[in-house]
């Protein structure tokens, strides 16, 4: 028996949508861009898939440009917004995802400026820090709609209006955000949003771009002039269509889902609480409702959760990338966290298929590393 | 691309394909248009004596649109006189086959074709 | 006999569809049930057992092209590839040289790819093939410079369906010490490719094109003589730094069962495919005024470009619609402009403008060749009957001295 609580990490694709999906697989395989009845097809397809990520997050469908994922998106965003603009500095919040953050450094290597804008102890933006890159000549600003790592919300509205008075650009990557609270592209008056489809039971391999019409960003992939020529390559149709019915899925399932997750994450903090010595990080913020991020100082996280592990439960160390690194979350530490607690850090992401039971067993295993953590160190020290 | 019913119908069915002796005084024929382009349209009309235009034929090289644009414009002529016929727009017959933005030069080339056809004819009982 | 069913799919250089075997093991990889984990999770089962199956995907991908697993770099699809290639190597050598030698008859994402690094200031040099569609490799040689520093030719054309003599292009490349990029997402699976003979340095693919899925495809970086190149989208740092995003792990799965599957089968396929294009191109060649545009010999199995002179080649499509083919590239071919590989290999617009692309594959059949010839004949036959070029051919004009009207 397995637990699976690392959702901000990757979903499984829902059944409905894979049942979408698959037809694109055999039957209708063709290439949008052929003229003939199976390219046609396939170029319907698109078009409803656009249509159903507008709805998600309040867009218009000619709004979308369909990418390999959020990192694609991010890259585009960060390395394509117009920079025959006054301004070549991007701002970048200190607790941004590395796909982000490298974009950023990446142009900064190439001559660009680049700017960190500072988060409290909640991990959040405030009007204070922006307002400080923004005098110092920020021409686009990067603040996530929602951490991967502690749910953190930002105030993305205010964060807007305060860099259009600035005359700078926004871009916020949401793909920990979109289907599990309410993303409006228009309300937020951001310029920019990146969007992940394996983030919300969707199939892995595709994301979008929300660009607002009046932004001319440059394509970063060339070729066939696909997406109106922002994103170039044959379009991994199945895998749109499987966005597409997720992203429906997700606006029709959004009130349900937050019930559940309000539910379930409840219940699984009050457990928490119970526990010796844990620091639950970020607990008053407003916050995704699926995320947790505690810390058991003295538990080392990766250790943590290799030990589970051994007894069937997924969760995360930090965030899921790819360098395996050791290193305390860059997440933690802006927001002040000593790097000894931020070593300690636990992320538990719950997902639609998590039950109390699976809290349950969740709690008894940490109990369980907690008492022989304490014996092994009172042996150590009887030594 | 989806073709309209209409376009699909000139195109299966074309109207009045053929062609007229081109030396008989009677005749007019247009050419317009250039294989590199990728379409070519001859429109050739019979006038009677009070000027009325009393057959038409065509054959066009082109893609569908074009095809069905000249097939229904032969259609509209017979009939007409030739300051009536001058008068068709290429904007009518782009309306009447629901032809897509990308493919309206084809009307452009099947008005073009008639006032040719038309020029042709009167420069023939002129000499 | 099996029922013919319509339209006939004729259109495989284009995409093809997933091949059943292939389907079946990306299901795997989906839902709840499956192998669903980020490979990226280094510390619980879900992420172990994704990158298992990810590191076996891609020792199926570099067993066809008997390449080290290490030097296949996974990406959204030949297109990015060829990005990552092209301007990644060119960045990363920009202090070297600014030179880059490409030919006019590439796809669109070589030829866009070093449009936008002239830009950015560097030269390419594009060469022109013969009438064939092969490349003269002296005028290769011949452009060449001391600051040339990646030459990338094609190893099938998508839309002549031509071989070019990359083990040849190779050795002068190597030998002049200049980067080798070759665009494989038309030859992988259909022309045998072996990494440790062939000099090439860096090469895309695409699985798309052979019974895999859209939106994945791999770029191998060869590792010795090492080949460095400069990450185009950058973030946490997978795929050794060159390639960041979350792997998909169902993408890569499929496109490993794709390329084993295509080991098991190429030589047995090759020959059938064979079969039926000599089916196909005996069954035309014999209508007046037809042309086959490049090579016959040095030419992929499943590919026969075929123009039809005095028939516009849209009609044509109009025509045969029982039937899916496509006249010039997929991606061109919203608009009008006659195909630019066509006008390369020294063909007139208007020959250019006739010419359909037959493209077969796995599920074609003997009975879908025959309605084809039958059809075609049938139809160029009508549509020469409508055409005052064909008149005017009859007659004997020669309408390369006739005054167009343009318009």
């Amino acid at each position: 028996m397995t637990v699976y609580m690392d959702y901000n990490a990757t979903t499984p694709v829902a059944d409905e949508v894979l049942a979408e999906m698959l037809p694109y697989l055999s039957k209708q395989f063709g290439n949008p861009s052929g003229r003939h009845s199976q390219g046609r097809i396939a170029r319907a397809a698109l078009d409803q898939s656009r249509e159903q990520v507008a709805a998600l997050v309040n867009a218009q469908p000619s709004q979308i440009i369909f990418t390999s994922g959020a990192s694609e998106a991010n890259n585009l965003a960060v390395k394509g917004w117009p920079c025959h603009r006054e301004s070549t500095c991007t701002a970048v919040s200190a607790i941004e995802h590395p796909s982000v953050l490298a974009p950023a450094l990446y142009q900064q290597q190439c001559g660009k400026k680049m700017k960190t804008i500072a988060v409290d102890e909640d991990g959040r933006v405030s009007r204070t820090a922006l307002e400080g890159v923004l005098e110092e000549g920020a021409g686009m600003v990067s603040v996530m709609m929602a951490n991967n790592e502690t749910g953190v919300i930002q105030d993305i509205g205010m964060i807007s209006r305060c860099a259009h008075e600035h005359g700078a650009l926004v871009h916020s990557d949401a793909a920990q955000a979109v289907g599990k609270i309410k993303v409006d592209f228009v309300a937020s008056e951001v310029d920019m949003m990146s969007l992940s489809a394996h983030k919300l039971y969707g199939p892995k391999g595709v994301g979008a771009l929300v660009v607002s019409k009046s932004l001319d960003l440059a394509a970063q992939i060339h070729g066939g002039g696909q997406e109106n020529g922002m994103r170039s390559g044959t379009e991994n149709v199945a895998g749109i269509v499987g966005f597409g019915a997720a992203a429906d899925l997700a606006l029709r399932q959004l009130e349900s889902y937050q019930a559940q997750m309000d539910v379930l994450r409840n219940y699984l903090e009050s457990c928490l609480r119970t526990l010796d010595g844990v620091v639950l990080f970020a607990d008053q913020a407003h916050r995704i409702p699926n995320t947790v991020c505690i810390a058991l100082p003295g538990l080392d996280g990766e250790t943590a959760v290799m030990m589970l592990d051994q007894d069937g439960i997924a969760v995360s160390s930090g965030s899921s990338c790819a360098s395996g690194s050791t290193e305390p979350s860059h997440v933690l530490l802006a927001m002040g966290v000593d790097p000894d607690v931020a070593r300690c850090a636990i992320r538990i992401s719950l997902g639609k298929q998590n039950t109390v039971a699976d809290i349950d067993t969740l709690i008894s295993a940490l109990e369980r590393h907690i008492d022989s953590m304490g014996s092994m160190s009172a042996a150590y020290y009887s030594s | 691309m989806a073709y309209s019913v209409k376009v699909l119908d000139h195109y299966e069915n074309p109207r009045n394909v053929g062609t007229f002796d081109k030396d008989d005084l009677s005749i007019g024929t247009g050419m317009v248009g250039a294989p590199a382009c990728g379409d070519v349209m001859k429109l050739q009309i019979k006038v009677s004596d009070n000027g009325v235009i009393e057959d038409a034929k065509f054959k066009t090289y082109g893609c569908g649109s074009a095809i069905a644009s000249s097939s229904l414009l032969t259609e509209w002529v017979k009939g007409k006189t030739l300051e009536e016929a001058t008068q068709i727009k290429n904007s009518e017959i782009a309306e009447e086959l629901a032809l897509p933005p990308v493919k309206i030069h084809c009307s452009v080339l099947a008005e073009d074709a008639i006032k040719a056809a038309i020029a042709d004819y009167q420069k023939k009982s002129e000499a | 006999m099996s029922e013919l069913k319509y339209p006939i799919y004729l259109d495989y250089a284009a995409t093809t569809p997933v091949d059943p075997r292939v389907a079946e093991e990306m299901m795997g990889c989906l839902t709840m049930d499956g192998n669903f984990g980020n490979a990226a999770s280094r510390s619980h089962t879900f992420g172990w057992n994704a990158e298992a199956a990810i590191d076996k995907a891609r020792g199926h991908v570099a067993d066809l092209l008997n390449a080290d697993p290490r030097e296949i770099i996974w990406t959204s699809g030949a297109t990015e590839s060829d990005n990552l290639a092209i301007k990644g190597t060119a960045h990363f050598n920009r202090k070297k040289g600014k030179h880059i030698i490409t030919s006019k008859t590439e796809h669109k994402a070589v030829l866009d790819s070093c449009r936008q690094l002239e830009r950015e200031g560097f030269e390419v040099s594009y060469l022109t093939p013969e009438d064939s569609g092969l490349l003269d490799l002296e005028k290769l040689k011949a452009e060449i410079r001391d600051d040339t520093i990646l030459v990338s030719i094609m190893h099938v054309n998508n839309e002549v369906g031509v071989i070019q003599d990359i083990e040849a292009i190779g050795e002068i490349t190597r030998e002049r010490g200049v980067l080798f990029h070759c665009d494989a997402a038309q030859s992988a699976g259909k022309v045998p490719i072996d990494l440790e003979k062939l000099k090439v340095d860096l090469m895309s693919f695409s699985a798309h094109k052979i019974y895999g899925p859209k939106g994945i495809g791999a770029l191998y970086v060869r590792r010795k003589p090492r080949v460095r190149l400069e990450a185009q989208m950058h973030g946490g740092g997978h795929e050794r730094g060159m390639r960041s995003g979350t792997l998909a792990t169902h993408q890569i799965v499929g496109m490993g069962a794709a390329f084993r599957i295509a080991k098991e089968e190429m030589v047995e396929e090759n020959a059938r495919l064979m079969k039926l294009r000599n089916r196909l191109w005996n069954g035309l060649k014999d209508i007046e005024e037809v042309y086959l545009n490049g090579d016959l010999e040095q030419r992929v199995p499943g590919n026969m470009n075929i123009s039809f002179n005095f028939v516009e080649g849209e009609s044509l499509i109009m025509a045969l619609k029982d039937m899916a083919v496509s006249s010039g590239s997929a991606c061109t071919s919203a608009s009008l402009e006659p195909s630019y590989v066509l006008r390369a290999l020294g063909r007139e617009d208007e020959l250019a403008h006739s010419s359909i692309r037959f493209s077969l594959g796995r599920f074609t059949t003997t009975e879908n060749v025959d309605f084809v010839v039958k059809t075609v004949r049938g139809k160029v036959d009508k549509l020469r009957a409508l055409s005052p070029l064909w008149d005017m051919y009859k007659e004997g004009i020669d309408l390369s001295t006739v005054e167009w009207a343009a318009h």
